[in-house]
């Protein structure tokens, strides 16, 4: 079991807030991530649940239970931090086994937990491996380890893959995404990386300047933000303005049919992700524009293109366009996100 | 370096160290050495029959009470230290710059001065001529030396060790002894030594406070070099290094910068 309820978490650090009004419900073997830029207040969340931090306001219930008063070492929550911290006068198998140790669980009955989180984070035959004889990768796993083998009721995971390379990276979040799937551990990641937030965990909340602005599954946040900023965070860069009247939302560069009422008459935001805008060299839609710059990331390319005194941003795979080529765009009405008013 | 060029800077680092021993040792040993003569004229074994024989007790119990000061004075400075060491180098506070000039004190004074002070608050105290009064006395020029070795190793020690090890389930004790301390042993081993050498060295301060009561190894030798009888001198000498050079030797794992950078 492990249910994590975060209710009107506020914490500051002297006067100024770093985390306001947080409010976040964690299910029984759920894997949430919270992402956010640096310094947005990921870690001192974490921290706060961990019960490294006392929260200023608020409530952390852990399985029911109001954990505030309770001190890190008898929260039922292990924090793994983006630092392996591996202690460095211990070998691997000591450093597995130092929580059951803190327990006073000794002999044969850790040992065999030992053997199996070993197996589990592949790092069967290095117990007895000094700590600084381990890769970068090994020294995270064996981290890892170390929290795992408590079976905690809420793991907590502050950016344990930042410090490795590419490649490295992507293994473990595989490995964490098996791990947390076969053992069902409710899992709280921090990370500001959005791919990866998106990639490992079932639902996301993004968190800007201390706020949880959105949680939900990864496509709801990708594909329908709720708000300007939080498309923004998500690579979305394409604003337009427009108003709703009679059942749609009128722009100069679409008309979107939409239910949406509030706000009647008001200049609201819309947002299009810059792969769902089809450009074409040929004059086949009815909006035209100018190429301005143009840029190769590989898979695909990145075009600016002018377009009524506004700039849009496209990622296409299509064919070569050049500067001060005219296009013409179309803004598909069904991938046109528009924004409740801000009223 | 060549291995040739290494064995010349090898060999004259350890003639330099040995020399002065190397001549303590032939002092030790001769019956008969004067001036012009570049070798003892005569070998014997008069001045260690004198340390061992007729001095012996008087040896062996300053020898006792050199290593029970020493060591006192060593565990005191590194308790003392090593909570004083991460106030300094983990936290911000009022006043900081002002503790550390007072640190500094007792080493920039000398130590003559330092004694002579104490000597009249210490007497007001009846702490003078008293083991409780020489190892205060050698705490004041051990602390700032612990002080500043501690506060250097917490000022590269990455607090988030104890987090990790409290979030893992580890109590503020268990926190102390299973992770604070290893973590911080080879800087505590410099602090223990250098408290326990310069104690061990300490004449002026003894004589002062301990007042010929508390009667320490360089006490002693002072008075046997004050004879004028130089082969008791140098196997005194002898007698007076060994256990210093052994507490070096022992702890030479521990030395070093990496002792001291602590663990980041």
């Amino acid at each position: 079991m492990g249910e994590l309820l975060l209710k009107n978490l506020t914490i500051r650090f002297g006067s100024t807030p770093v985390v306001r009004d947080f409010n976040l419900a964690v299910l029984d073997g759920e894997m949430v991530s919270l992402l956010g830029p640096s310094g947005a207040g990921k870690t001192t969340v974490l921290k706060a649940v961990a019960g490294l931090i006392q929260p200023h306001e608020g409530e952390i219930i852990i399985d029911g239970q109001p954990v505030e008063a309770l001190p890190p070492e008898k929260r039922n929550a292990v924090m793994v931090f983006q630092k392996s911290l591996l202690f460095p006068f211990m070998n691997v198998a000591q450093n597995i086994e130092f929580g059951l140790r803190m327990q006073g669980r000794q002999g044969r009955e850790i040992r065999n937990k030992i053997e199996e989180i070993m197996q589990l984070t592949e790092l069967t035959g290095l117990g007895q491996r000094k700590v600084h004889e381990l890769s970068g990768g090994q020294q995270q796993r064996v981290s890892l380890a170390r929290a795992l083998v408590l079976k905690p009721a809420i793991l907590l995971l502050d950016e344990p893959l930042s410090n490795l390379d590419a490649n490295l990276r992507q293994q473990m979040r595989e490995l964490i995404q098996d791990i947390q799937a076969e053992t069902r551990i409710t899992t709280l990641f921090v990370t500001h990386d959005q791919a990866e937030a998106l990639m490992i965990s079932h639902r996301v909340g993004l968190l800007l300047d201390g706020r949880l602005r959105q949680v939900g599954k990864p496509r709801e946040l990708f594909y329908r933000p709720t708000d300007p900023e939080v498309a923004r965070f998500f690579g979305g860069c394409n604003f337009i303005q427009g108003r709703i009247k009679d059942g749609s939302y009128h722009s100069e560069f679409a008309t979107v049919p939409t239910p949406q009422t509030n706000g009647n008459g008001h200049l609201l935001t819309a947002t299009i992700r810059p792969e769902d805008i089809l450009i074409s060299p040929d004059p086949k839609y009815d909006l035209s524009g100018q190429v301005q710059k143009t840029n190769f990331e590989g898979s695909a390319t990145r075009i600016w293109v002018q377009c009524k005194g506004s700039r849009f941003v496209i990622l296409t795979s299509g064919a070569d366009f050049s500067p001060g080529q005219n296009v013409c765009l179309h803004l598909p009405p069904e991938k046109i996100r528009i924004f409740p008013s801000e009223e | 370096m060549k291995p040739f060029n290494r064995n010349i800077a090898s060999a004259t680092l350890i003639t330099a160290v040995l020399l002065p021993f190397i001549l303590l040792l032939m002092w030790s040993f001769s019956a008969r050495w004067f001036y012009p003569q570049l070798w003892p004229t005569q070998w014997g074994l008069r001045a260690w029959q004198y340390v061992f024989g007729t001095a012996g007790i008087q040896i062996i119990s300053g020898l006792m009470q050199s290593m029970l000061t020493a060591l006192v004075t060593a565990v005191i400075s590194v308790v003392i230290g090593v909570p004083a060491g991460r106030a300094l180098g983990l936290y911000n506070f009022r006043g900081k710059d002002l503790i550390s000039v007072m640190l500094m004190l007792p080493v920039i004074v000398p130590p003559l001065c330092v004694a002579m002070g104490l000597h009249l608050w210490f007497i007001k105290l009846s702490l003078a001529e008293t083991f409780i009064g020489v190892v205060l006395v050698h705490l004041t020029f051990c602390l700032p030396y612990s002080v500043f070795v501690m506060w250097g190793v917490f000022s590269n020690y990455n607090p988030d060790y104890e987090n990790q090890a409290r979030s893992l389930g580890a109590n503020s004790w268990k926190i102390i002894t299973r992770v604070m301390l290893p973590l911080t042993l080879p800087g505590i081993m410099v602090a223990g030594l250098f408290s326990f050498l310069l104690s061990w060295s300490q004449y002026l301060s003894t004589l002062i406070i301990g007042g010929g009561r508390v009667i320490t190894l360089p006490i002693l030798l002072f008075a046997l070099m004050g004879s004028g009888d130089r082969p008791v001198a140098a196997a005194v000498s002898i007698v007076f290094v060994a256990p210093a050079f052994l507490a070096l030797l022992l702890s030479a794992r521990y030395l070093g910068g990496k002792s001291i950078a602590g663990v980041r």
